[in-house]
């Protein structure tokens, strides 16, 4: 069945194209490290709010412009007239662990000496905008995966059970679901935030995250599981199952629940942006991932220094480009899913 | 009616103070109280704080705490700003008129430009204007409204086409009253196309979808068949059932706008209540968080009562009973 709802969803140009661009973007954020010429916090002093370096063809080598700071005031930098430095490709730059495990230090391209390459200019400090990202986009992307898991895990056992059993547990978790529906989400989320951060060693603050944005976001899944279990609940098969005698635990987990997975992945990726954009505002207002981790918010909350302000504008764009085209990218890969899966979705019987 | 909205308004006490109790208990946990601060402040008599940390029990353990702080809150009184050395009840009146402007004018944006575009969009599916909608809409979900406020802000720093951020000029206290309604008008302008920019999106998609199921009923049939014009089905037969689902979810809405304008007016340096409870939670203002959580979500209650009439009032199908 997975298999079928893959070829079905890759047949649609709109999949094809959301599932490229996330594949495309999952893949970077985990060569994050190789695919970045230096270290995220690697900083030069000398070359603070440095504009994009440009790259030109010179004697059969790509090579990086060579740029000399006019005036530091205003940081106006001048390329340099004929001055340029070849990239060097797969060469030994700083040691970083890929995917967290295995020791390495080859990059994709760096520049020999220590020549400054910014492809999307550089920040306050002279750290590298580009590997910035590389790396926010790492914390960001997965921030997205890890919460709706928790958030889909929650809600398919709470809206599960709250189904399944009825009476008060129901009323119970349904008047819970409706009270984080109707109050701001974003005041429980500060309210969340301050409490639990002593509770969180400063360096878990993405777990800190993680476990506040599912803990208010499991409502909207639970209430639909609900609803869907409630209806599969006077189906025939799970009549049959009751009358052989099966326990109320396997009719759920084993029958009830795998029933609403359809739907399910359909609503996990939709509700991806959800988290996403969650992390970059909590980010952005200072309150999530903190120096000198980075992430998209967190970029776009240093943009509204004013000298970056006036003079690199591209560090602003870039994080920002870079969240809508994921959230772009996820929107119309739940729309294709749920048309593969079936526009009026498919329920067993049917 | 009256027993409907009074049913209504009793039901928002249980809510109330189930936020106030749940904000209570997780502001307590988080290290240090509003105390804090004032302490290490030298020109505070300390008889003055131990009479507030008597009267405010601050001494006590957190329930009890809280349930001084509703007995105070019952005489309505709302504790007292450190930040701002004003009684919380003023803060939240000065401030909660600017959101609630806001969050009107952008959904008032947000309808007049969804409704006339969702119809026209649905009369024709897969023409022009639906094609262009869509996508725009589908382009304007996915822009973070804190990116979009950056932006505004940007435009309006280099241009100086607009005014950078709040929400009244210099000299607004010294303008004549037709100058000031101008003034606060001209200010609006980019917060209210920021924060509106998400709801003409979200209206348009569910109410063309709205529009689109209630062109295959057969009154709408019935009343081409009698020879209505077609703007005449759309905008007056039409239209009208679409729009109930949408005003029933007013509420949600208003909701999200509350969230949406917390983080727009923290970067457009707007004065309206998402401020001042961000900034009240940075400064473990515990008071002013408190009232501002109180009053947002009684603003939300009040929204989804007011839907619930505009409802009734627009489909008489809909009765007030249980």
């Amino acid at each position: 069945m997975v298999a079928d709802i893959l070829r079905s969803l890759l047949r649609r140009p709109a999949g094809l194209i959301s599932a490229t661009l996330l594949v495309l973007l999952y893949g970077m954020a985990l060569f994050a490290p190789f695919l970045s010429p230096t270290t995220p916090s690697a900083q030069n002093l000398d070359r603070t709010y440095h504009p994009p370096t440009a790259l030109v063809w010179q004697d059969g080598h790509l090579s990086v412009q060579l740029y000399q700071l006019v005036d530091p005031s205003t940081a106006a930098y001048q390329p340099l007239p004929e001055r340029s430095v070849p990239l060097r490709w797969f060469s030994e730059g700083p040691s970083y662990k890929l995917f967290g495990l295995f020791p390495a230090h080859r990059h994709l391209f760096t520049v020999p000496d220590s020549h400054p390459i910014y492809l999307l200019g550089s920040d306050a400090t002279g750290r590298d905008v580009f590997t910035r990202l590389l790396y926010g986009a790492g914390i960001s992307l997965s921030i997205g995966l890890i919460g709706v898991f928790l958030t889909s895990l929650l809600g398919l056992t709470i809206g599960g059970l709250a189904g399944y059993l009825g009476g008060w547990p129901d009323s119970l978790a349904m008047r819970l679901t409706e009270f984080l529906m109707a109050v701001p989400g974003l005041y429980l989320l500060l309210a969340l935030r301050a409490a639990l951060s002593s509770r969180f060693p400063s360096d878990a603050t993405f777990l800190l995250i993680v476990v506040i944005l599912s803990a208010l976001g499991w409502a909207g899944t639970a209430r639909v599981v609900r609803g869907l279990v409630l209806s599969l609940r006077e189906r025939p098969f799970i009549l049959a199952a009751n009358i052989i005698g099966q326990r109320p635990w396997t009719i759920l987990f084993r029958h009830l629940l795998p029933n609403t997975f359809s739907y399910l992945i359909v609503a996990a990726t939709l509700s991806v942006p959800g988290y996403i954009l969650g992390e970059a505002a909590l980010s952005f207002l200072g309150l999530g991932i903190q120096e000198p981790a980075s992430s998209w918010g967190l970029m776009l909350g240093q943009a509204q220094d004013i000298k970056i302000f006036m003079l690199n504008f591209w560090w602003l764009l870039t994080p920002g480009a870079a969240i809508i085209l994921t959230v772009i990218a996820f929107n119309l890969l739940g729309d294709a899913l749920r048309d593969a899966v079936d526009p009026r979705f498919r329920l067993p019987g049917k | 009616m009256t027993a409907f909205i009074f049913r209504r308004l009793a039901a928002l006490l249980p809510m109330l103070l189930a936020v106030t109790l749940l904000v209570f208990a997780l502001m307590s946990l988080a290290p240090g109280d509003f105390l804090t601060p004032v302490k290490a402040q030298r020109d505070i008599n300390p008889a003055l704080i131990a009479e507030l940390q008597k009267s405010f029990g601050l001494d006590r353990p957190w329930y009890e705490q809280y349930a001084l702080w509703l007995g105070n809150v019952l005489h309505l009184d709302f504790g007292y700003s450190w930040t701002y050395k004003v009684p919380v009840a003023q803060l939240i009146a000065q401030r909660a008129p600017a959101t609630i402007l806001l969050s009107l004018t952008s959904l008032l944006l947000a309808w007049t430009l969804a409704i006339p575009l969702a119809v026209l969009a649905a009369a024709r599916p897969g023409g022009w204007i639906d094609r262009l909608t869509s996508a725009a809409a589908y382009f304007a979900l996915a822009i973070p409204e804190f990116f979009l406020a950056l932006l505004a802000v940007w435009m309006a720093a280099r241009t100086g086409w607009f005014p950078i951020g709040g929400l009244t000029s210099l000299d607004h206290d010294f303008l004549s009253p037709s100058s000031k309604f101008f003034d606060i008008a001209y200010h609006l302008i980019l917060p209210t196309l920021v924060l509106g920019l998400g709801g003409v999106a979200g209206t348009l998609r569910v109410l063309r979808a709205n529009v689109l199921d209630v062109l295959q009923s057969e009154y709408v049939t019935a009343a081409r068949a009698k020879g209505l014009s077609e703007k005449v089905v759309l905008f007056r037969h039409v239209l009208r059932n679409a729009l109930n689902p949408l005003l029933s979810t007013i509420g949600y809405a208003f909701a999200g706008l509350l969230s949406g304008s917390l983080l727009v007016e923290n970067v457009m340096n707007y004065p309206g209540l998402g401020r001042l409870v961000y900034e009240a939670f940075i400064r473990e203002d515990q008071f002013v968080v408190l009232g501002s959580v109180v009053v947002g979500c009684s603003l939300l209650i009040i929204g989804n009562l007011l839907s619930d009439l505009a409802l009734a009032w627009s489909d008489p199908r809909v009765r007030y009973g249980r």
